[in-house]
């Protein structure tokens, strides 16, 4: 496969949210609003990034019995890093962010990726797919969190778009967009709209409804 | 005694950590087709959690929080920046030794649960159940029963889950939703069916 593609595949076509099930935990609970999900998104597109380069670079060495715990290793010391640095130049998102930050040790796209991609491919490839499915989960945090500010509080990234009715203005903000289970909903639309246009993607339904019987005329 | 079985209700219910943290999503969502399979997770997870929380509860009070280490004749040091990497540690050893344990001496169970142990080691709501007690400085009673409910909140959650999906699959839905997509409305449904729960003061 090309570099590009290697890059470019994971946003749309073989997102890793939306299409292989990865990494949702966070995803749903960190987008209420914009700064959130965007430093989120950063965070876990560095680490993947990261993570896929140095277990790409150390994977000829690594015994297939232990390999587990030195990913998790390498993906918990590169948390840590970002931990650090977070608490240190963005203290007010960190403390917001909580024990999310922490969590993307156990997010799925980091461990899968490494699994999946980085014990078998050249450093280079691996870099770029890291980064390729660090940006695909960023999009779909950061769509999920525009519509979720935009209707929800009537801002994006704290500048007043929508005046509401509150603050004297004329829009009624839509109060189930700030509540979590919105995400959920809002990342249904994404898979539906998704799947709509790449139907290949759809899943064979398990068991089809026969009909009883035929009505003649 | 009070507060404890308030905390209880609390970790069950109205903070589910499945349906209001979003915890244990991605397991959430793949294991949840079959209800068998639902309730055997749901056990594991039950177990794990509530032996992992009050573990990295006395990890981190006798060596990681700022001072801690003060019996070691070194009150100054503050190692709490290493606690992702020791929790996530201590929850994969733990399921290392549960699962040879359990192979030795109870192979009935094993053979039931053995295919999801490996499994919980990458689902965040341990780890989660295990950073949630730290930020919110539960002490060493508290930290058992957090676990003890946050895990079988996550337990009853994933197996209404599943008892709704089985039902589902006689639906129609429409051919780009099905799956995956109908899914995720049905545990936004579900989530803002436990949200009813919240407001609730006991």
């Amino acid at each position: 496969m090309k570099n590009t593609a290697i890059l470019t595949e994971p946003l749309a076509r073989n997102n890793p949210v939306i299409l292989q099930v990865l990494g949702i935990c966070s995803a749903l609970a960190v987008t209420s609003k914009l700064p959130t999900a965007l430093t989120m998104g950063i965070a876990l597109t560095a680490v993947a990034a990261c993570s896929n380069l140095i277990i790409s670079l150390i994977r000829n060495h690594i015994p297939s019995s232990v390999r587990i715990i030195v990913q998790m290793t390498v993906i918990s010391s590169l948390v840590i890093v970002v931990d650090q640095i977070l608490k240190a130049y963005a203290f007010a998102i960190s403390k917001e962010l909580s024990v999310f930050v922490g969590l993307i040790i156990t997010n799925c796209i980091i461990m899968g990726r490494a699994e999946a991609f980085a014990m078998q491919n050249p450093p280079l490839p691996s870099l770029l797919d890291g980064l390729g499915n660090g940006l695909g989960y960023s999009l779909i945090l950061l769509t999920v969190a525009a519509v979720r500010e935009l209707f929800g509080a009537g801002t994006l990234f704290g500048y007043v778009l929508l005046p509401t009715v509150n603050d004297g203005g004329w829009y009624v903000p839509n109060g189930l967009l700030l509540l979590p289970p919105s995400a959920f909903f809002l990342i249904g639309l994404i898979i539906w709209a998704v799947r709509q246009k790449y139907p290949q993607q759809c899943e064979a339904p398990e068991f089809r409804i026969k009909p009883a019987h035929r009505i003649e005329e | 005694m009070d507060s404890l079985s308030n905390l209880f209700i609390a970790s069950v219910f109205t903070e589910n950590i499945a349906l209001s943290f979003f915890l244990g999503m991605c397991t959430f969502l793949a294991v949840s087709k079959k209800i068998e399979t639902a309730f055997g997770l749901g056990v594991a997870v039950i177990v794990i959690q509530t032996i992992t929380v009050p573990v990295n509860n006395l990890i981190y009070h006798l060596l990681l929080a700022p001072g801690a280490l003060a019996w070691a004749g070194l009150p100054e040091a503050d190692l709490s920046f290493l606690v992702l990497i020791s929790f996530i540690g201590v929850i994969a050893a733990i399921v290392q030794i549960l699962e040879m344990f359990l192979e030795r001496h109870v192979p009935a169970l094993y053979h039931a649960l053995g295919i999801f142990l490996p499994l919980i080691t990458v689902n965040c709501a341990i780890l989660g159940g295990s950073l949630f007690m730290v930020e919110r400085d539960y002490s060493f009673a508290q930290s058992l029963v957090y676990g003890l409910g946050s895990g079988f909140g996550w337990a009853l959650a994933i197996v209404l889950m599943a008892g709704v999906r089985e039902k589902l699959k006689y639906s129609d839905v429409p051919p780009a939703l099905s799956g995956l997509g109908i899914a995720f409305f049905t545990a936004g449904l579900m989530a803002m069916g436990f949200m009813v729960f919240s407001g609730i003061q006991l």
